[in-house]
Protein backbone atom coordinates (compact mmCIF):
# COMPACT_ATOMS: atom_id res chain seq x y z
CA UNK A 1 0.00 0.00 0.00
CA UNK A 2 2.57 2.46 1.08
CA UNK A 3 4.77 1.49 -1.89
CA UNK A 4 1.90 2.23 -4.24
CA UNK A 5 1.62 5.83 -3.17
CA UNK A 6 5.22 6.71 -2.56
CA UNK A 7 6.35 6.99 -6.16
CA UNK A 8 3.58 9.34 -7.37
CA UNK A 9 3.99 11.32 -4.18
CA UNK A 10 7.67 11.56 -4.84
CA UNK A 11 7.17 12.87 -8.37
CA UNK A 12 4.58 15.26 -7.15
CA UNK A 13 7.02 16.57 -4.59
CA UNK A 14 9.71 17.03 -7.25
CA UNK A 15 7.32 18.91 -9.52
CA UNK A 16 6.25 21.12 -6.64
CA UNK A 17 9.86 21.83 -5.73
CA UNK A 18 10.79 22.71 -9.29
CA UNK A 19 7.79 25.00 -9.57
CA UNK A 20 8.60 26.65 -6.26
CA UNK A 21 12.25 27.10 -7.14
CA UNK A 22 11.21 28.53 -10.45
CA UNK A 23 8.88 30.96 -8.75
CA UNK A 24 11.36 32.20 -6.21
CA UNK A 25 14.07 32.71 -8.81
CA UNK A 26 11.82 34.87 -10.97
CA UNK A 27 12.62 38.45 -10.22
CA UNK A 28 12.81 41.95 -11.67
CA UNK A 29 15.99 43.94 -12.07
CA UNK A 30 14.90 47.36 -10.82
CA UNK A 31 16.81 46.99 -7.58
CA UNK A 32 19.94 45.54 -9.15
CA UNK A 33 23.18 47.27 -9.89
CA UNK A 34 26.70 46.73 -11.13
CA UNK A 35 29.92 47.58 -9.31
CA UNK A 36 33.11 47.90 -11.34
CA UNK A 37 36.15 46.13 -9.92
CA UNK A 38 38.71 48.21 -11.76
CA UNK A 39 41.91 46.31 -11.12
CA UNK A 40 40.69 42.78 -11.80
CA UNK A 41 38.61 43.42 -14.91
CA UNK A 42 35.49 42.13 -13.25
CA UNK A 43 32.11 43.45 -12.16
CA UNK A 44 29.82 42.50 -9.32
CA UNK A 45 26.11 42.34 -9.62
CA UNK A 46 24.47 43.60 -6.45
CA UNK A 47 20.95 44.15 -5.20
CA UNK A 48 19.97 47.17 -3.16
CA UNK A 49 16.94 45.82 -1.27
CA UNK A 50 18.78 43.35 0.94
CA UNK A 51 22.13 44.97 0.08
CA UNK A 52 23.88 41.81 -1.01
CA UNK A 53 26.24 40.68 -3.71
CA UNK A 54 24.69 38.32 -6.22
CA UNK A 55 27.29 37.36 -8.78
CA UNK A 56 30.64 38.28 -10.23
CA UNK A 57 31.45 38.45 -13.95
CA UNK A 58 35.11 38.31 -14.93
CA UNK A 59 37.17 38.70 -18.07
CA UNK A 60 36.07 42.22 -19.00
CA UNK A 61 39.55 43.64 -19.67
CA UNK A 62 40.98 46.91 -18.36
CA UNK A 63 38.20 48.51 -16.35
CA UNK A 64 40.06 51.53 -15.03
CA UNK A 65 37.68 54.40 -15.72
CA UNK A 66 34.93 52.03 -16.83
CA UNK A 67 31.31 53.08 -17.06
CA UNK A 68 27.97 51.44 -17.78
CA UNK A 69 24.65 52.12 -19.45
CA UNK A 70 21.56 49.92 -19.17
CA UNK A 71 19.15 48.53 -21.73
CA UNK A 72 15.66 49.93 -21.30
CA UNK A 73 14.34 46.58 -20.06
CA UNK A 74 16.98 46.86 -17.31
CA UNK A 75 18.22 43.39 -18.03
CA UNK A 76 21.46 44.12 -19.86
CA UNK A 77 24.33 46.37 -18.90
CA UNK A 78 26.85 47.62 -21.43
CA UNK A 79 30.30 48.00 -19.92
CA UNK A 80 32.74 50.44 -21.54
CA UNK A 81 36.33 49.54 -20.69
CA UNK A 82 39.48 51.60 -20.98
CA UNK A 83 41.03 49.13 -23.41
CA UNK A 84 38.32 49.71 -26.03
CA UNK A 85 36.33 46.69 -24.88
CA UNK A 86 32.54 46.87 -25.10
CA UNK A 87 30.87 44.12 -23.10
CA UNK A 88 27.20 43.28 -22.88
CA UNK A 89 26.31 41.51 -19.68
CA UNK A 90 23.07 39.91 -18.53
CA UNK A 91 22.51 41.04 -14.96
CA UNK A 92 19.67 38.58 -14.37
CA UNK A 93 21.66 35.53 -15.30
CA UNK A 94 24.99 36.97 -14.27
CA UNK A 95 26.84 36.23 -17.44
CA UNK A 96 28.72 37.85 -20.27
CA UNK A 97 26.59 37.85 -23.41
CA UNK A 98 28.97 39.39 -25.91
CA UNK A 99 32.22 41.28 -25.95
CA UNK A 100 33.95 43.20 -28.73
CA UNK A 101 37.18 45.18 -28.77
CA UNK A 102 36.14 48.21 -30.79
CA UNK A 103 39.07 50.61 -30.31
CA UNK A 104 42.49 50.92 -28.71
CA UNK A 105 41.53 53.23 -25.89
CA UNK A 106 38.06 54.37 -24.91
CA UNK A 107 36.41 56.50 -22.28
CA UNK A 108 32.66 55.98 -22.11
CA UNK A 109 29.41 55.41 -23.89
CA UNK A 110 25.72 56.08 -24.20
CA UNK A 111 22.51 54.35 -25.25
CA UNK A 112 20.08 55.88 -27.75
CA UNK A 113 16.63 57.16 -26.88
CA UNK A 114 14.97 54.07 -28.40
CA UNK A 115 17.45 51.74 -26.72
CA UNK A 116 18.57 50.19 -29.99
CA UNK A 117 21.98 51.80 -30.41
CA UNK A 118 25.07 51.91 -28.23
CA UNK A 119 27.62 54.66 -28.89
CA UNK A 120 31.19 54.53 -27.58
CA UNK A 121 33.57 57.48 -27.32
CA UNK A 122 37.18 56.71 -28.07
CA UNK A 123 40.51 58.34 -27.36
CA UNK A 124 42.40 56.25 -29.84
CA UNK A 125 41.58 56.22 -32.63
CA UNK A 126 39.65 59.36 -31.70
CA UNK A 127 35.97 59.23 -32.58
CA UNK A 128 32.62 57.64 -31.84
CA UNK A 129 31.49 54.21 -32.93
CA UNK A 130 27.87 53.14 -32.89
CA UNK A 131 26.70 49.54 -32.41
CA UNK A 132 23.44 47.66 -32.47
CA UNK A 133 22.41 47.14 -28.86
CA UNK A 134 21.25 43.57 -29.39
CA UNK A 135 24.19 42.14 -31.38
CA UNK A 136 26.99 44.72 -30.84
CA UNK A 137 27.38 44.81 -34.60
CA UNK A 138 29.01 48.04 -35.85
CA UNK A 139 26.52 50.33 -37.60
CA UNK A 140 28.34 53.67 -37.83
CA UNK A 141 31.84 55.03 -37.39
CA UNK A 142 32.27 58.76 -36.80
CA UNK A 143 35.97 59.67 -36.79
CA UNK A 144 36.69 62.87 -34.81
CA UNK A 145 38.73 64.44 -37.56
CA UNK A 146 39.61 68.11 -37.29
CA UNK A 147 41.96 70.79 -38.59
CA UNK A 148 43.71 71.11 -41.92
CA UNK A 149 45.89 68.07 -41.36
CA UNK A 150 42.95 65.86 -40.53
CA UNK A 151 44.16 64.91 -37.07
CA UNK A 152 41.92 62.86 -34.79
CA UNK A 153 40.78 64.20 -31.49
CA UNK A 154 40.10 62.36 -28.28
CA UNK A 155 36.36 62.30 -27.65
CA UNK A 156 34.88 63.04 -24.22
CA UNK A 157 31.49 63.77 -22.68
CA UNK A 158 29.38 61.50 -24.89
CA UNK A 159 25.68 61.52 -23.97
CA UNK A 160 22.37 60.57 -25.52
CA UNK A 161 19.83 63.26 -26.31
CA UNK A 162 16.17 63.13 -27.35
CA UNK A 163 15.57 62.56 -31.08
CA UNK A 164 18.04 59.67 -31.50
CA UNK A 165 20.95 62.04 -30.98
CA UNK A 166 24.35 61.57 -29.47
CA UNK A 167 26.27 64.65 -28.36
CA UNK A 168 30.01 64.68 -27.61
CA UNK A 169 33.05 66.94 -27.32
CA UNK A 170 36.43 66.86 -29.02
CA UNK A 171 39.13 67.42 -26.39
CA UNK A 172 41.96 68.29 -28.76
CA UNK A 173 39.86 70.25 -31.24
CA UNK A 174 37.65 72.28 -28.90
CA UNK A 175 34.46 71.30 -30.72
CA UNK A 176 31.02 69.93 -29.83
CA UNK A 177 29.38 67.56 -32.30
CA UNK A 178 25.74 66.51 -32.43
CA UNK A 179 25.16 63.25 -34.31
CA UNK A 180 21.64 62.44 -35.48
CA UNK A 181 21.22 58.67 -35.78
CA UNK A 182 17.62 58.49 -36.96
CA UNK A 183 19.09 56.62 -39.90
CA UNK A 184 21.66 54.57 -38.02
CA UNK A 185 23.94 53.79 -40.94
CA UNK A 186 23.95 57.40 -42.13
CA UNK A 187 24.61 59.65 -39.16
CA UNK A 188 24.11 63.36 -39.76
CA UNK A 189 26.71 65.29 -37.81
CA UNK A 190 26.43 68.95 -36.88
CA UNK A 191 29.71 70.46 -35.72
CA UNK A 192 30.17 73.43 -33.44
CA UNK A 193 33.72 74.80 -33.61
CA UNK A 194 35.63 77.10 -31.24
CA UNK A 195 33.54 76.15 -28.24
CA UNK A 196 36.55 76.57 -25.90
CA UNK A 197 39.92 74.99 -25.15
CA UNK A 198 40.21 71.38 -23.99
CA UNK A 199 36.66 70.32 -23.11
CA UNK A 200 37.39 67.53 -20.61
CA UNK A 201 33.92 66.22 -19.80
CA UNK A 202 30.32 67.17 -20.34
CA UNK A 203 26.80 66.50 -19.17
CA UNK A 204 23.28 66.87 -20.35
CA UNK A 205 20.52 68.21 -18.11
CA UNK A 206 17.99 65.58 -17.12
CA UNK A 207 15.35 67.00 -19.49
CA UNK A 208 17.80 66.51 -22.36
CA UNK A 209 17.79 70.17 -23.32
CA UNK A 210 21.16 71.62 -22.33
CA UNK A 211 24.53 70.06 -23.09
CA UNK A 212 27.30 71.58 -21.02
CA UNK A 213 31.02 70.97 -21.56
CA UNK A 214 33.61 71.81 -18.89
CA UNK A 215 36.79 73.42 -20.19
CA UNK A 216 40.22 72.63 -18.88
CA UNK A 217 42.20 75.06 -21.02
CA UNK A 218 40.25 78.16 -20.08
CA UNK A 219 37.69 79.39 -17.58
CA UNK A 220 33.98 78.82 -17.99
CA UNK A 221 31.79 76.15 -19.56
CA UNK A 222 30.25 75.85 -22.97
CA UNK A 223 26.45 75.51 -23.09
CA UNK A 224 24.57 74.17 -26.08
CA UNK A 225 20.78 74.54 -26.15
CA UNK A 226 19.47 71.51 -28.04
CA UNK A 227 16.06 73.10 -28.41
CA UNK A 228 17.71 75.86 -30.42
CA UNK A 229 20.28 73.84 -32.27
CA UNK A 230 20.89 76.56 -34.87
CA UNK A 231 22.53 78.78 -32.30
CA UNK A 232 26.22 78.47 -31.38
CA UNK A 233 26.98 77.21 -27.87
CA UNK A 234 27.46 80.10 -25.47
CA UNK A 235 29.99 80.58 -22.72
CA UNK A 236 28.66 80.49 -19.18
CA UNK A 237 30.28 80.98 -15.78
CA UNK A 238 33.39 82.62 -17.10
CA UNK A 239 34.69 82.74 -13.56
CA UNK A 240 34.46 78.98 -13.29
CA UNK A 241 37.85 77.48 -13.90
CA UNK A 242 41.34 77.33 -12.63
CA UNK A 243 41.75 81.13 -12.72
CA UNK A 244 44.90 83.06 -13.46
CA UNK A 245 47.15 80.95 -11.28
CA UNK A 246 46.14 77.77 -13.13
CA UNK A 247 46.02 75.60 -10.04
CA UNK A 248 47.11 71.98 -10.48
CA UNK A 249 44.37 69.39 -10.78
CA UNK A 250 45.17 65.91 -9.47
CA UNK A 251 42.10 64.27 -10.87
CA UNK A 252 39.74 65.55 -13.53
CA UNK A 253 36.30 66.31 -12.12
CA UNK A 254 33.36 64.41 -13.58
CA UNK A 255 30.38 66.29 -14.82
CA UNK A 256 28.07 63.35 -15.37
CA UNK A 257 26.95 63.50 -11.80
CA UNK A 258 25.60 66.98 -12.43
CA UNK A 259 23.50 67.82 -9.49
CA UNK A 260 20.34 69.78 -9.84
CA UNK A 261 18.40 70.56 -6.71
CA UNK A 262 15.61 73.09 -6.74
CA UNK A 263 16.60 76.15 -8.70
CA UNK A 264 20.30 75.45 -8.30
CA UNK A 265 22.73 73.27 -10.11
CA UNK A 266 25.89 72.20 -8.32
CA UNK A 267 29.21 71.83 -10.11
CA UNK A 268 32.62 70.68 -8.95
CA UNK A 269 34.95 73.70 -9.29
CA UNK A 270 38.04 72.68 -11.21
CA UNK A 271 41.31 73.17 -9.34
CA UNK A 272 39.61 74.79 -6.33
CA UNK A 273 38.35 73.36 -3.07
CA UNK A 274 34.87 74.53 -3.88
CA UNK A 275 31.51 73.44 -5.22
CA UNK A 276 29.69 76.07 -7.25
CA UNK A 277 25.97 76.71 -6.93
CA UNK A 278 24.54 78.01 -10.16
CA UNK A 279 21.15 79.52 -10.88
CA UNK A 280 19.50 77.29 -13.46
CA UNK A 281 17.42 80.02 -15.00
CA UNK A 282 20.21 82.35 -16.08
CA UNK A 283 23.29 80.12 -15.53
CA UNK A 284 24.83 82.72 -13.24
CA UNK A 285 26.83 81.78 -10.19
CA UNK A 286 24.79 81.88 -7.00
CA UNK A 287 27.45 80.89 -4.50
CA UNK A 288 30.69 79.06 -3.81
CA UNK A 289 30.70 76.39 -1.14
CA UNK A 290 34.02 75.71 0.55
CA UNK A 291 34.75 72.00 0.68
CA UNK A 292 37.52 69.70 1.91
CA UNK A 293 39.42 69.19 -1.35
CA UNK A 294 39.17 69.40 -5.12
CA UNK A 295 35.77 67.87 -5.87
CA UNK A 296 35.46 65.01 -8.36
CA UNK A 297 31.76 64.18 -8.23
CA UNK A 298 29.02 66.46 -6.89
CA UNK A 299 25.85 64.37 -6.90
CA UNK A 300 22.37 65.32 -5.76
CA UNK A 301 20.22 62.93 -3.79
CA UNK A 302 17.15 62.05 -5.84
CA UNK A 303 15.05 64.26 -3.55
CA UNK A 304 17.47 67.16 -4.05
CA UNK A 305 17.83 67.74 -0.31
CA UNK A 306 21.59 67.19 -0.25
CA UNK A 307 24.52 67.11 -2.62
CA UNK A 308 27.24 64.56 -1.88
CA UNK A 309 30.80 65.35 -2.89
CA UNK A 310 33.98 63.27 -3.12
CA UNK A 311 37.50 64.54 -3.72
CA UNK A 312 40.69 64.16 -5.69
CA UNK A 313 44.00 62.82 -4.41
CA UNK A 314 45.26 63.45 -1.73
CA UNK A 315 41.92 64.26 -0.06
CA UNK A 316 40.12 61.23 -1.40
CA UNK A 317 39.38 59.65 1.98
CA UNK A 318 36.49 62.02 2.59
CA UNK A 319 32.91 62.63 1.50
CA UNK A 320 31.05 65.82 2.33
CA UNK A 321 27.34 66.50 2.30
CA UNK A 322 26.03 69.91 1.25
CA UNK A 323 22.62 71.18 2.34
CA UNK A 324 21.05 72.57 -0.83
CA UNK A 325 18.93 75.13 1.03
CA UNK A 326 21.63 76.55 3.25
CA UNK A 327 24.37 76.09 0.62
CA UNK A 328 26.84 74.81 3.17
CA UNK A 329 28.50 71.59 4.28
CA UNK A 330 26.44 69.89 6.97
CA UNK A 331 28.31 66.60 7.31
CA UNK A 332 31.81 65.25 6.75
CA UNK A 333 32.31 61.50 6.47
CA UNK A 334 35.53 59.49 6.31
CA UNK A 335 34.63 56.30 4.44
CA UNK A 336 38.30 55.40 3.92
CA UNK A 337 41.16 55.74 1.48
CA UNK A 338 40.33 56.45 -2.15
CA UNK A 339 36.59 57.10 -2.34
CA UNK A 340 35.95 56.89 -6.09
CA UNK A 341 32.21 56.99 -6.65
CA UNK A 342 28.78 57.32 -5.07
CA UNK A 343 25.41 56.06 -6.27
CA UNK A 344 21.97 56.62 -4.74
CA UNK A 345 19.25 54.03 -4.54
CA UNK A 346 16.42 55.00 -6.91
CA UNK A 347 14.50 57.07 -4.37
CA UNK A 348 17.54 58.08 -2.43
CA UNK A 349 17.19 56.54 1.04
CA UNK A 350 20.69 55.10 0.78
CA UNK A 351 23.93 55.99 -0.94
CA UNK A 352 26.55 53.41 -1.91
CA UNK A 353 30.14 54.58 -1.74
CA UNK A 354 33.10 52.76 -3.29
CA UNK A 355 36.30 52.82 -1.23
CA UNK A 356 38.98 51.53 -3.55
CA UNK A 357 41.93 51.03 -1.24
CA UNK A 358 39.86 49.27 1.41
CA UNK A 359 38.24 46.94 -1.11
CA UNK A 360 34.85 47.93 0.24
CA UNK A 361 31.50 49.34 -0.71
CA UNK A 362 30.01 51.25 2.20
CA UNK A 363 26.31 52.02 2.32
CA UNK A 364 25.05 55.08 4.19
CA UNK A 365 21.59 56.15 5.27
CA UNK A 366 21.05 59.56 3.67
CA UNK A 367 18.96 60.86 6.60
CA UNK A 368 21.12 59.82 9.52
CA UNK A 369 24.46 59.72 7.61
CA UNK A 370 25.17 56.47 9.46
CA UNK A 371 26.91 53.57 7.78
CA UNK A 372 24.41 50.73 7.60
CA UNK A 373 26.16 48.06 5.51
CA UNK A 374 29.42 47.15 3.88
CA UNK A 375 30.13 44.77 1.03
CA UNK A 376 33.52 43.57 -0.08
CA UNK A 377 34.66 44.30 -3.62
CA UNK A 378 38.03 44.16 -5.33
CA UNK A 379 39.26 47.75 -5.86
CA UNK A 380 35.75 49.06 -6.54
CA UNK A 381 35.26 52.18 -8.65
CA UNK A 382 32.02 53.01 -10.47
CA UNK A 383 28.66 51.93 -9.02
CA UNK A 384 25.74 51.91 -11.43
CA UNK A 385 22.18 51.01 -10.47
CA UNK A 386 19.72 49.76 -13.05
CA UNK A 387 17.35 52.67 -12.43
CA UNK A 388 19.70 54.66 -14.69
CA UNK A 389 18.07 52.83 -17.59
CA UNK A 390 15.27 55.37 -17.77
CA UNK A 391 17.17 58.58 -17.34
CA UNK A 392 18.28 60.78 -20.23
CA UNK A 393 22.04 61.22 -20.33
CA UNK A 394 22.93 58.29 -18.05
CA UNK B 1 49.95 39.32 4.56
CA UNK B 2 50.93 36.56 2.21
CA UNK B 3 50.27 38.93 -0.65
CA UNK B 4 52.39 41.60 0.92
CA UNK B 5 55.35 39.23 1.27
CA UNK B 6 54.97 38.13 -2.32
CA UNK B 7 54.84 41.72 -3.50
CA UNK B 8 57.79 42.65 -1.35
CA UNK B 9 59.75 39.80 -2.86
CA UNK B 10 58.79 40.86 -6.37
CA UNK B 11 59.79 44.42 -5.65
CA UNK B 12 63.16 43.26 -4.35
CA UNK B 13 63.80 40.99 -7.28
CA UNK B 14 62.70 43.49 -9.87
CA UNK B 15 63.85 46.65 -8.12
CA UNK B 16 65.22 49.29 -10.45
CA UNK B 17 68.79 50.45 -10.06
CA UNK B 18 68.09 53.95 -8.82
CA UNK B 19 68.88 54.61 -5.17
CA UNK B 20 66.96 51.61 -4.00
CA UNK B 21 68.63 51.78 -0.65
CA UNK B 22 67.25 55.25 -0.02
CA UNK B 23 63.62 54.36 -0.53
CA UNK B 24 62.07 52.01 1.98
CA UNK B 25 60.21 48.98 0.81
CA UNK B 26 56.97 50.35 2.24
CA UNK B 27 57.45 53.56 0.32
CA UNK B 28 58.27 51.64 -2.86
CA UNK B 29 54.95 49.84 -2.58
CA UNK B 30 53.19 53.17 -1.99
CA UNK B 31 54.87 54.64 -5.05
CA UNK B 32 53.83 51.72 -7.23
CA UNK B 33 50.29 52.04 -5.92
CA UNK B 34 50.35 55.76 -6.74
CA UNK B 35 51.66 55.02 -10.23
CA UNK B 36 49.01 52.46 -10.97
CA UNK B 37 45.98 54.19 -9.51
CA UNK B 38 46.63 57.93 -9.37
CA UNK B 39 48.88 58.40 -12.40
CA UNK B 40 46.66 55.73 -13.92
CA UNK B 41 43.53 57.87 -13.57
CA UNK B 42 44.77 59.90 -16.56
CA UNK B 43 47.38 57.63 -18.16
CA UNK B 44 45.37 54.43 -17.86
CA UNK B 45 45.80 51.84 -15.14
CA UNK B 46 48.01 49.77 -17.42
CA UNK B 47 49.70 53.07 -18.39
CA UNK B 48 48.82 52.63 -22.04
CA UNK B 49 47.33 56.11 -22.13
CA UNK B 50 44.06 57.88 -21.48
CA UNK B 51 43.51 61.61 -21.47
CA UNK B 52 47.27 61.71 -20.83
CA UNK B 53 49.77 59.94 -23.10
CA UNK B 54 50.96 56.35 -22.71
CA UNK B 55 53.81 55.85 -20.23
CA UNK B 56 55.09 52.63 -21.72
CA UNK B 57 58.85 52.16 -22.02
CA UNK B 58 58.90 52.40 -25.84
CA UNK B 59 57.28 55.84 -25.65
CA UNK B 60 59.35 57.15 -22.75
CA UNK B 61 62.70 55.86 -24.03
CA UNK B 62 62.59 58.38 -26.85
CA UNK B 63 62.42 61.34 -24.50
CA UNK B 64 65.25 62.99 -22.56
CA UNK B 65 65.35 61.86 -18.95
CA UNK B 66 65.65 65.40 -17.59
CA UNK B 67 62.50 66.38 -19.43
CA UNK B 68 60.61 63.40 -18.02
CA UNK B 69 61.83 64.16 -14.52
CA UNK B 70 60.83 67.81 -14.85
CA UNK B 71 57.41 66.77 -16.14
CA UNK B 72 56.77 64.61 -13.09
CA UNK B 73 58.00 67.16 -10.56
CA UNK B 74 56.89 70.42 -12.16
CA UNK B 75 53.98 69.35 -14.39
CA UNK B 76 53.50 70.49 -17.97
CA UNK B 77 51.95 73.89 -18.58
CA UNK B 78 49.20 73.87 -21.19
CA UNK B 79 48.26 70.29 -20.35
CA UNK B 80 46.42 68.77 -17.37
CA UNK B 81 49.67 67.22 -16.03
CA UNK B 82 50.05 68.67 -12.52
CA UNK B 83 53.32 69.05 -10.57
CA UNK B 84 53.89 66.15 -8.20
CA UNK B 85 56.74 67.69 -6.22
CA UNK B 86 54.42 68.26 -3.26
CA UNK B 87 54.04 64.50 -2.95
CA UNK B 88 57.31 63.15 -4.38
CA UNK B 89 60.97 63.86 -3.73
CA UNK B 90 63.38 64.08 -6.68
CA UNK B 91 64.74 60.69 -5.63
CA UNK B 92 61.30 59.14 -5.65
CA UNK B 93 60.49 60.63 -9.05
CA UNK B 94 63.77 59.21 -10.38
CA UNK B 95 62.91 55.84 -8.92
CA UNK B 96 59.49 55.91 -10.60
CA UNK B 97 61.16 56.84 -13.89
CA UNK B 98 63.39 53.79 -13.57
CA UNK B 99 60.37 51.62 -12.96
CA UNK B 100 58.72 53.02 -16.09
CA UNK B 101 61.82 52.94 -18.30
CA UNK B 102 62.48 49.33 -17.34
CA UNK B 103 58.90 48.41 -18.15
CA UNK B 104 58.27 47.20 -14.62
CA UNK B 105 55.21 49.19 -13.77
CA UNK B 106 53.07 46.07 -13.85
CA UNK B 107 55.22 44.14 -11.39
CA UNK B 108 52.48 44.73 -8.85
Amino acid sequence: MSYKYTLPHFFCLIVCLITLTGCTSLRGTGDLGVVIERASGSVQIVETTGRTRLQQITGLGDLSHASIVYSRDERYAYVFGRDGGLSKIDILEGKLVKRVIQAGNSIGGAISQDGKLIAVSNYSPGGVKVFKADTLELVADIPATYGKLGERSKVVGLVDAPGQMFVFSLYDAGEIWVADLKQPTMPKVKKFKNIGTQPYDALITEDGRYYIAGLFGEDGLSLLDLWNIDKQPKRILSGYGRGEKKLPVYKMPHLEGWAVAGEHAFLPAIGHNEVLAVNRNNWKQRGRIKVYGQPVFAMAQPDGRHVWVNFAFPNNDTVQVIDTEQLKVVKTLKPGKAVLHMEFTPRGEHVWVSVRDEDLIKVYDTRTFKEISRLSADKPSGIFFAARAHRIGL
Amino acid sequence: MHNFLLLALLVLVAAPCYSMADISLTRQLELRHLLKHDCGSCHGMSLKGGLGPALTEDVLMKKPRQMLLATILEGRPGTPMPPWKTFLTTEEANWLLDVLLQGQSDVL
